[in-house]
């Protein structure tokens, strides 16, 4: 998941759709992000490339949205609802993923097991 | 002293008396009188001879008359105070100065003439033995020459100044140094007298070389005298302390190593540069406050002996005792007594600086509006019209009366009218009108007090110093050495610090390792 500055980034993602959840006044997702261009990357667990400042899912409420819509443990989101999240501040992930207008989230996340899965299956020969 | 029974007309002399008893005449004619009197008042007891003493006379201060005889000679206490500075400015240590003078110069012409009589001896004394002098030789000549030039240059530099001050003892570095010269041209004579003039050494050359010798030395003694003179106080050593002892004014200046009577000379300099004029008038009213204090507490000894006998020497342990517990009840007394003069002092200085700033504001304003009336004139304009034309001096007389009054209220209440006299006020004036100064310029001399040396002469009340200091006056400064310059009016206490020993150590920091990181991971859940 490491990038080259000035190549475009390439990743094999998941595309993952979480309801929110309404309680109360808020509408909650079930999960916590971690993260951002403006924190040290050195201190995330669950990236591999401890210079890779993008938004991980650090922790799923159980039985919350997230984790009924199949969000795992240190997935990167690299969009959200079409909007970027590699290059975004903590609070402007946060923003984006809390939108009151919106009650449905798409996300585009990544993980090491999906491009694993991606070359065992390449590998096969097609019969 | 008599007792202060006796007079009451003539009180004000008898005053003078315990001020100043050296004053002769009217204690003669005192004594005269009150003798004709207990004369002419014979008291009515059987032995009235000579043998009868003055105080067992019960009608004796009954019947004394005034001694109007001393009203001539009666002399006030400003009077006396200046009789005795005037004397003391007069007796001088002249003579001290011209010996050491007269021993300087002939010290001087010794060690310059003597090159020359080594080169110009052997030529009058044996010139037909003596080789011709070749080229080396002559080049020799020129040599001691400009050397010589060289050196009276460098001792004109060095050691013909005006002397900046008297000091007590003897510059023990220039002492040395003379007794060094001294010795040194001495064993040169011995040595040229003996091998030279009693062999009669022909080698000329040898000479002027030995003369050239002479000239060289002396140089590095005047280099010698450079560094122990000049360049040794320069490094700072010592953080001194310098306190004045009637106001607590205090400054503190870095010296070098220095003798104290040396430190003590420089501490004087600076003073007249950087203390403000001492002002004596300032100090009355602590002095008053001070009185009240004192007076307000009176103790009797109602049994035993009157404590007049003041506790002098170890064996006056009683009497030291009692006094001590006088002191203490005194003390205890009046720390019970319910004292407001604190009150008093803090009510008054806020009504003072009040009445001050009124003052000043007034000032201001008259001396503003003086500087109006006056305006400089053109070089054109001083042609075309000569008719009212005045000079500095006339202009600052005309503005002056508009300002005077405020001027001198001024001075009265901040109690520095002593200071300015009106002549010297003019000429100020004079001087700021000529300089094109402001109203404010004017002023700033008047509204602060500046240091002594900007005040005439008479002023100063600081001319004769006396250093007073436990250790001897040519050893050096020490760290918490203590020493006192005294004139009559006030003291200077003088405390010294040694600057510390500093122990540096370095360390190098790459400038490539200078990096930074974020410290925040914060965790937000949505």
């Amino acid at each position: 998941m490491a990038f080259i500055p000035g190549q475009p980034v390439t990743a094999v993602v998941q595309r993952i759709e979480i309801q929110k959840l309404r309680q109360g006044d808020n509408l909650i997702l079930g999960f916590s992000i971690g993260g951002g261009i403006d924190q040290d990357p050195g201190q995330n667990p669950f990236s591999e490339d401890k210079t890779d400042k993008g938004i991980y899912v650090t922790r799923i409420t159980p039985g919350g949205p997230a984790d009924a819509a199949g969000l795992m443990m240190g997935d990167k989101i690299m969009q959200v609802n079409g909007w970027d999240m590699t290059m975004v501040t903590h609070d402007q992930a946060r923003r984006t993923l809390t939108k009151k207008k919106e009650d449905v989230v798409r996300l585009l996340v990544t993980r090491k097991s999906l491009e694993e899965a991606v070359k065992q299956s390449m590998s096969y020969p097609r019969q | 002293m008599q007792s202060p029974t006796v007079m009451e007309v003539g009180e004000e002399v008898l005053q003078v008396l315990e001020v100043c008893e050296t004053v002769e005449e009217i204690k003669e004619v005192i004594v005269t009188t009150i003798e004709e009197d207990t004369n002419t008042n014979a008291p009515p007891v059987a032995s009235s001879g000579p043998g009868t003493k003055p105080s067992q006379d019960d009608n004796w201060g009954e019947t004394t008359t005034a001694v109007t005889g001393t009203s001539e000679h009666s002399l006030s206490q400003e009077d006396i105070v200046r009789i005795t500075k005037d004397l003391e400015d007069s007796v001088g240590l002249d003579c001290r100065r011209y010996f050491t003078l007269t021993l300087a110069v002939i010290l001087g012409l010794l060690v310059f003439l003597t090159p020359l009589a080594f080169l110009v001896l052997p030529h009058i004394l044996w010139p037909e033995r003596l080789q011709s002098c070749g080229t080396a030789c002559e080049g020799l000549f020129i040599s001691v020459a400009f050397k010589l030039l060289i050196l009276l240059l460098a001792v004109w530099a060095l050691f013909f100044r005006p002397p900046r001050a008297g000091l007590p003892r003897v510059f023990v570095f220039r002492a040395l140094l003379a007794v060094l010269v001294l010795l040194f041209v001495v064993s040169y004579w011995l040595f040229y007298g003996v091998r030279i003039l009693d062999s009669q050494d022909e080698n000329y050359q040898g000479i002027v070389q030995y003369a050239v010798s002479l000239v060289d030395a002396l140089l590095f003694i005047h280099y010698l005298a450079i560094v122990l003179l000049e360049l040794r106080q320069l490094q700072p050593c010592f953080s001194v302390c310098v306190m004045r002892s009637t106001d607590g004014e205090t400054r503190h200046y870095n010296l070098g190593q220095l003798s104290i009577q040396r430190a003590a000379l420089a501490i004087l300099e600076h003073y007249y540069c950087d203390f403000s004029v001492h002002n004596p008038a300032l100090l009355s009213a602590s002095k008053s406050r001070a009185a009240k204090h004192l007076a307000g507490l009176k103790v009797y000894n109602v049994d035993g002996e009157f404590p007049a006998a003041p506790a002098e020497g170890p064996g006056n342990n009683a009497a030291a005792g009692l006094a001590h517990s006088q002191s203490r009840a005194m003390i205890a007394a009046a720390a019970r007594r319910r004292d407001s003069s604190h009150n008093e002092l803090y009510y008054e200085e806020a009504e003072h600086e009040r009445r001050v700033r009124k003052r000043r504001a007034r000032l201001v304003v008259a001396v503003e509006e003086a500087f109006t009336h006056i305006k400089r004139m053109q070089e054109e304009e001083q042609k075309k019209a000569p008719g009212d034309v005045m000079d500095p001096r006339e202009a600052a007389q005309a503005i002056f009366p508009s300002m005077a009054r405020a001027l001198q209220k001024y001075l009265r209440t901040t109690k520095q009218q002593h200071c300015h006299s009106m002549e010297s006020i003019q000429q100020h004036l004079a001087f700021c009108i000529t300089n094109n100064m402001t109203p404010k310029a004017f002023l700033e001399s008047y509204l602060t007090p500046g240091p002594t040396l900007q005040y005439s002469r008479d002023h100063w009340l600081a001319r004769q110093w006396t250093l007073i200091s436990e250790a001897s006056v040519t050893s050096g400064l020490k760290d918490g050495t203590v020493f006192l310059l005294k004139c009559v009016d006030f003291s200077l206490v003088v405390t010294s610090k040694k600057i510390p020993y500093i122990q540096m150590s370095e360390e190098y920091i790459d400038p490539k390792s200078h990096k930074f990181v974020l410290r925040l991971q914060s965790e937000t859940s949505v």
